[in-house]
């Protein structure tokens, strides 16, 4: 406990301190001595190649996969061109990006998983120097080729090559370059020279920062923060610049005047060192053996180091690795500084103090105690020792910590217990990850930034199943997200086996993940076929739940048949849809309509569609079923959407013959020859008939006065006596042609009896005519009829004529008894002998 | 009426909150396509979008010009084009076309098609197949629930009937399925789930899927139970003539989304206005569940009483007569005006339904329900047909006869149809392939002639066939379904005793005590008895499909009847009446319940039927 600050250097206001993570379990016989190394963030795996410019082809330089803790997880000789760099993705997959602009991408195991180049015109000119970069939009790569221009592809899983305009003035390589995400884009800053440019990918902008000496006549090395929020540079004269990456600020240093001589010039590597909330900006700077640690004064830190070594920048330090040793070097948190510095009067000190105190069982725990709470500060000291016990990393110190900020706790009454239960979760988890056996060194700033999510995927590439799941059960974590999620990577792993047979890895996976929730068997089952198992993936794919989720899979592994019953199981019509599309293309027209026959629900989508867009594939589709019925009816709506109607119609007659329906077929004809009629008649007269029904047809010839020609229709299609004569009165009402109605009311006996004749009189206002036909009207509509012409008397005569209560009383309604009078007495006096008898 | 009902009825979830949700995230679409555009929109969300954002509204999102989709080609001179749109394939062509156009000629737009509430595969592949896919941007705006009033929703999706229970495309039974789950997610969990019909199926199922998805929320539920119904279930009730005063104007002047165009003859005046009816209209909302021949009393009441409140202001001194304006005269000018406006309808309905002998209609369709003087009805139709009175009308009652009698006599069947055609055209017999397969108008198989056997039986008691005809009888009871059903559900109450239609005893009264609707009588019996046992009869002649779920919630909770529990939502797929509703409302005052109405679409007979005529393609 006493050393905790035995590896804390001073500068300026803040201090650093260099920790050691592992001692590496490599056996590396040169070191990192000619080779190309690449470290991934947040405690990522390491590759190495060793000797990659040996060109000859009888020694292929091998490439090496290890963990953070040194522990080999590949190995393989590199057996493609030469490599210029090497670089890791978000998803842990290796990066190696040659000099012919292809880039391979192996997985964390050395598998290797595809290629894309960087571009055809790379070829000749070839790669000069590549950069791997992260950014929000996943893992990018940035190349610039030996004509000077540079080809940038922000995220390698959506490839959009991007070629960027080109620098003025650049011959050759480039003296520095560093890759920028800025307003959602990523650019390039480059150096010639002392000019610095921007490009973009539509234009190149000259850059000044503000501030550089103007004694630089070059600008040697750049780099940019892990957030790509600020930038340093480092000029040949020996100058250092910092300042916000946008290049419009800056940010604290010029004037960081370090060494006059040139001989660091070829510094190895140069690196930015800081963390959020940083009291200072500071970077790393490396070279031959020499770690110097510079910031806002005119002091450095400086560490002697053994071996080639590299820097990795972190989000709160710089990891450096060499052949045996891996550190971290960082600022010490703010939290930590309070509670260790020496003679620190922070209440977190007072706290850590006072618990040790009351260990030994001394009565000075109380007076520290007391000096705390008197300040009110006790809730601050737990807080800083939580927080502090975040940033160790040798469990002992966390467990002090915790157990000062636990005993602290003992004296608030209402402190949340959240922060301090959740840290001694993380940190559980963060020990088990940094285990060297594990090794993944994450601080507790990572470990925020990356999430547990995150953490658990990585432990999954790493294949550390049985600790992924014993995380997301610690914490807890919804199983949808976590342990379900573990089990199905699991499976996706295990279908790979090649050397197990399908019954026994599908009984296998199915027992293991039967219990789990939010298992997706058709992604599992999806690897398996990818992997060639077409067996095993349907095997996997019976234990899908969903029927709709299993559809694209059995398309792609060609069991159409089962796909479209599949979705139609599913209920979903677009799926359905899908599928039809699919076979469709993939089938000839037969084997298609048969299959559609035998499942209606598609049957009937793939109708809506054809009536909208393809009319003769639905007519192909019903002759196919021999579905007169509907050919029928197919023909007669064409019939009335173009010209040749009759032509349709009779293949609309024929269809209905076909399919027994006479009186569809009947009706049809009887359409065929009435249109005939209406034709001839239109030539003939000028009429417009065509489209007209039959009664409509009649009663335009009616008003128009071509009785005769009414009269023919009303004999040729055998119209009812009813409708004809209700036809010919409205129609003649309608002209008022009085004279006519008269005629034909005598012409013969109505078979609609003559109060209709009335009742159109009056509507038309001719009571006069109306009249006429009273008398006519049968007995027992005579009421209505006098009712209808205003005969109050008539319609009572006939109603006590008929001593009909219900009558009367209707006869009665429509008398006013003010005008009246005499007639409502002698209805009443009926009304009274009707109820009598 | 309003007054009889029980005092402890649940208050209702607030729905405006659907409107708010489907609001911001039109204007969450309209912003993704930045700067001045123009746009279109499918002649039937036009109403719709009306109740969501006005114009205001959208001009604030740089929406330029207002156009309706009219498949002709366009004269927008703007250089971003959005379309709100229904997902139809035609709609889409008719865009893709505007796209290709733009391109022949060379100019440059940004097209961007909001389709509502979701965008199918189809529609997708249009645009593909036209080369256009990539020229344009599509969207979806996720509006699934329209509140028309306080207890009514409407997912506007007319199309859904055809569709559905004619073409038998399944694609709105997701879409139903995403709307229930939308109620579900803000006014759930439900505890228990009821349906009848293939489709409800469908529905609770695509529902159920689309939730265990997702993650389950435990929160105080505001809707109870939920009851899913079909409309082919029961066809007749919509097939009725309406007799309340809601249904009326429904049927008379065609109420869209939940607002009326009330012509020149209604207003008294030159102009047409186009006025909201629901609760907030308090006058309708007064007569709107009234059998029609109630509402001149309770008009002319009304019309005392604001005639009284006017008068107050004889003899008030200047104070009074200063509050009296401040305070009341705008309330009551306001009600004045809504009476005369629906005393106008009113009138205008009266003059209406006397004109064509609505009487004698009325009088058929009753035989029809009751089964008696069937061959009077046959000839009254018949004289309908030729008459030419109304092409839609016929083809109602020849309908209403089919269902009834469980089909025509074949001669019967011949006879009515050759006539339709020589009146109305021979396009029908397209519609009368329709009928025929939704089950709307179909010919009796010989030996089910029920009706004419039923009538004959008495004189045939001592025949020998007689036996025969048991058996025969025996074997159509199963096919006979409305007849028998409504003996069983006792949809028709006893003829002969007086029906007071001003104090309503059952739910008939919203056809003139006639008939009990059998939609609202089946979610009666199954609310009372907690399920669908002792009806199993009833559901083999419905043919079956029926379901009863528990929900999330356990069983002793549910039985508690705390207040969400006795707010039922119904689901009609398919469409539903006024009348319907109104039945609803009146056995909620009833029981106790308060009933929610979700529907594809406000429907009546007219509406019903012309989705099934061909003659729009």
């Amino acid at each position: 406990m006493a050393f905790v600050t035995a590896n804390w250097n001073p500068l300026g206001e803040a201090f650093y301190r260099k920790i050691e993570l592992y001692e590496m379990g490599w056996n590396l016989k040169d070191g990192l001595r000619e080779c190309l190394v690449a470290a991934a963030p947040y405690g990522g795996p390491i590759a190495l190649l060793k000797e990659p410019q040996r060109r000859s082809p009888s020694v292929r330089p091998q490439l090496e996969i290890y963990s953070s803790s040194g522990v080999a997880m590949a190995s393989f000789p590199w057996k493609s061109g030469v490599v210029k760099q090497l670089g890791w993705t978000v998803c842990d997959d290796l990066l190696c990006i040659q000099e012919d602009g292809t880039v391979l991408i192996y997985d964390l195991f050395g598998n290797f998983k595809r290629h894309f180049s960087m571009g055809n015109e790379v070829g000749q000119s070839q790669v000069v120097e590549a950069k791997v970069f992260h950014s929000p939009y996943g893992t990018g790569v940035a190349i610039v080729t030996g004509a000077s221009r540079f080809t940038l592809a922000t995220n390698i899983d959506d490839l959009k090559l991007r070629r960027l305009p080109e620098v003025p003035g650049l011959q050759g390589a480039p003296t520095c370059w560093a890759v920028l995400t800025q307003d959602r884009q990523s650019k390039v800053l480059v150096a010639t020279g002392a000019d610095l440019f921007i490009l973009d990918y539509t234009a190149c902008t000259a850059v000044s920062p503000p501030g550089l000496s103007p004694q630089a006549t070059s600008i040697v090395h750049m780099c940019v923060s892990f957030s790509y929020k600020y930038l340093a540079l480092f000029t040949d004269s020996g100058h250092l610049w910092m300042g916000t990456a946008n290049l419009k600020q800056l940010n604290v240093c010029v004037t960081f005047f370090f060494a006059s001589d040139r001989h660091f010039i070829p510094s190895y590597h140069f690196s930015w060192c800081r963390r959020p909330k940083s009291q200072q900006p500071s970077v790393v700077i490396m070279w031959d053996g020499h770690i110097l640690v510079a910031g806002e004064c005119k002091n450095t830190i400086s560490y002697h180091l053994e071996g080639v070594s590299i820097l990795v920048p972190e989000l709160d330090g710089v990891r450096i690795i060499n052949g045996t040793h891996h550190e971290l070097l960082q600022e010490v948190p703010a939290s930590c500084e309070e509670i260790f510095k020496i003679a620190s009067m922070a209440p977190g000190a007072l706290l850590l103090e006072a618990h040790k105190e009351y260990e030994k069982e001394s009565q000075k725990a109380d007076e520290y105690l007391r000096e705390i709470k008197e300040q009110n500060l006790l809730g601050e000291a737990v807080k800083q020792c939580v927080e502090a016990a975040g940033h160790e990393l040798e469990a002992e110190t966390q467990k002090t910590l915790l157990r000062a900020a636990s005993f602290g706790k003992c004296f608030l009454s209402n402190f949340p217990p959240e922060p301090f239960v959740s840290m001694c979760r993380d940190l559980r988890v963060l020990n088990a990850v940094r285990d060297y056996t594990v090794g993944i060194p994450l601080t507790h700033t990572q470990f925020k930034q990356m999430t547990v999510q995150v953490l658990i995927d990585r432990l999954v590439y790493r294949k550390l199943y049985p600790l992924a799941i014993e995380i997301c059960r610690y914490l807890k974590t919804p199983e949808y997200q976590g342990v379900s999620r573990v089990l199905k990577h699991w499976a996706c792993c295990k279908v790979q086996q090649k050397e197990e047979a399908d019954e026994v890895i599908a009984r296998a996976i199915s027992l293991k993940l039967g219990e789990a929730a939010g298992i997706s068997y058709s992604e599992i089952a999806t690897k398996a076929y990818e992997c060639g198992r077409t067996e095993l993936a349907i095997k996997l794919l019976e234990f899908e739940p969903r029927s709709g989720e299993q559809v694209p899979l059995l398309l792609k592994m060609k069991r159409s048949q089962l796909a479209l019953s599949k979705a139609i199981e599913s209920g979903d019509t677009d799926l359905v849809y899908t599928v039809v599309t699919y076979l469709k293309n993939e089938m000839n027209r037969g084997d298609f309509f048969m299959t559609l026959r035998n499942q209606p629900v598609a049957l009937s989508l793939y109708r809506q569609f054809c009536k909208h867009q393809e009319q003769d594939t639905l007519k192909d589709l019903f002759n196919q079923d021999d579905d007169h019925q509907e050919l029928g009816n197919f023909y007669v709506k064409a019939s009335y959407k173009e010209k040749a109607q009759i032509g349709h119609l009779q293949s609309a007659v024929d269809e209905y013959n076909k399919a027994k329906n006479e009186f569809a077929a009947k009706a049809t004809e009887e359409e065929m020859r009435l249109l005939r009629f209406q034709k001839k008649l239109e030539e003939e007269k000028g009429e417009s008939l065509v489209g007209f029904s039959l009664h409509d047809t009649i009663r335009t010839l009616l008003a128009v006065g071509l009785h005769k020609h009414a009269e023919q229709l009303y004999k040729d299609f055998r119209v009812p006596d009813k409708r004809y004569w209700w036809l010919k009165l409205t129609a003649l009402a309608e002209k008022e042609d009085w004279e006519e109605i008269e005629k034909f009311a005598k012409s013969k006996k109505s078979p609609i009896g003559y109060l209709p004749f009335v009742e159109i009189c009056v509507k038309h206002h001719n009571k006069y005519e109306a009249k006429k036909y009273v008398s006519r009207v049968t007995p027992e509509q005579k009421v209505k009829a006098h009712l209808a012409v205003g005969d109050l008397e008539g319609a009572a005569d006939a109603a006590i004529e008929r001593r009909n209560d219900g009558e009367i009383s209707t006869v009665l309604s429509r008398c006013s008894p003010s005008t009246d009078r005499a007639l409502v007495e002698r209805l009443n006096r009926a009304k009274a002998t009707a109820a009598k008898k | 009426m309003a007054h009889t009902g029980r005092r402890d009825a649940p208050e209702l979830p607030d729905f405006s909150l659907l409107k708010r949700l489907a609001r911001d995230q039109l204007i969450y679409l309209l912003e993704q396509l930045p700067g001045k555009k123009d746009l279109f929109i499918d002649a039937d969300l036009m109403s719709l979008l009306d109740r969501i954002a006005n114009v205001t509204t959208l001009k604030q999102h740089e929406v330029d010009k207002l156009y309706k989709v009219e498949l002709k080609p366009i004269v927008s001179t703007s250089d971003q084009l959005c379309f709100l749109i229904r997902p139809r394939i035609q709609t889409v062509k008719w865009i893709a076309d505007i796209v290709n156009s733009d391109k022949a000629s060379g100019r440059f737009r940004r097209y961007k098609i909001i389709f509502t509430p979701q965008k199918f595969y189809a529609c997708e592949t249009v645009l593909e197949e036209q080369g256009v896919y990539g020229d344009v941007t599509t969207d979806e705006w996720a509006f699934y629930l329209l509140p028309l009033d306080d207890d009514i929703i409407s997912l506007e999706l007319p199309e859904f009937f055809r569709d559905n229970f004619l073409e038998g495309d399944q694609r709105w039974v997701t879409t139903a399925g995403s709307a229930l789950r939308l109620v579900y997610s803000l006014y759930g969990p439900f505890s228990k789930v009821y349906g009848i019909g293939r489709c409800a199926k469908m529905v609770y199922e695509s529902w159920r899927d689309q939730v265990e998805d997702g993650e389950q929320k435990a929160r105080q539920p505001e809707i109870g139970n939920v009851f899913l119904i079909d409309r082919d279930v029961d066809f007749v009730t919509p097939l009725c003539s309406q007799v309340v005063y809601e249904g009326l104007v429904d049927d008379i002047f065609r109420i869209k989304c939940g607002s009326v165009e009330f012509g020149p003859e209604v207003t008294s005046s030159d102009k047409s206005l186009k006025v909201m009816v629901n609760s907030q209209d308090k006058v309708f909302n007064e007569i709107r569940n009234e059998h029609f021949s109630n509402v001149f009393g309770f008009l002319s009441q009304k019309a005392r009483n604001l005639q009284t409140a006017y008068d107050k202001r004889r003899g008030m001194d200047i104070q009074q007569m200063k509050t009296f304006v401040s305070e009341e005269l705008k309330g009551l000018k306001q009600e004045h005006r809504l009476l005369s406006l629906h005393i106008g309808a009113s009138e205008c309905i009266m003059k209406k339904k006397t004109k064509q002998d609505f009487q004698e209609l009325l009088k058929t369709e009753h035989s029809l329900l009751e089964g008696f003087e069937v061959r009077e009805c046959i000839s009254f139709i018949e004289e309908h047909i030729n008459r030419q009175i109304s092409m839609i009308d016929s083809l109602r009652l020849l309908c209403l006869l089919s269902i009834t009698e469980n089909g025509l006599l074949p001669k019967d069947y011949r006879s009515l149809k050759a006539q339709y055609l020589q009146s109305y055209g021979i396009e029908h017999l397209l519609t009368f392939a329709n009928l025929k397969q939704i089950g709307l108008l179909v010919e009796q198989q010989p030996g089910e002639t029920l009706t004419v056997m039923e009538s004959k039986v008495g004189k045939l008691v001592n025949d020998k066939t007689a036996g025969k005809l048991t058996d025969a009888f025996s074997s159509l009871a199963k096919k006979s379904n409305f007849r028998a059903l409504s003996k069983r559900l006792v949809l028709i109450p006893k003829s002969g005793e007086e029906y007071d239609l001003r104090v309503p005893r059952d739910m008939a009264y919203i056809f003139s005590g006639a008939y009990i609707p059998l939609s609202c009588k089946l979610i009666e019996q199954v609310l009372e008895r907690d399920g669908w046992t002792g009806l199993e009869e009833v559901t083999r002649m419905l043919n079956g499909h029926e379901f009863a779920v528990t929900g999330g919630t356990n069983g002793t909770e549910a039985r508690i009847k705390t207040d969400p529990q006795r707010i039922i939502l119904v689901m009609f797929l398919g469409g539903c009446t006024y009348s319907e509703i109104s039945a609803l409302r009146f056995l909620g005052r009833e029981k106790g319940y308060k009933f929610i109405v979700l529907t594809t679409a406000i429907t009546n007979s007219a509406r019903l039927l012309e989705a099934l005529l061909d003659n729009h393609a």
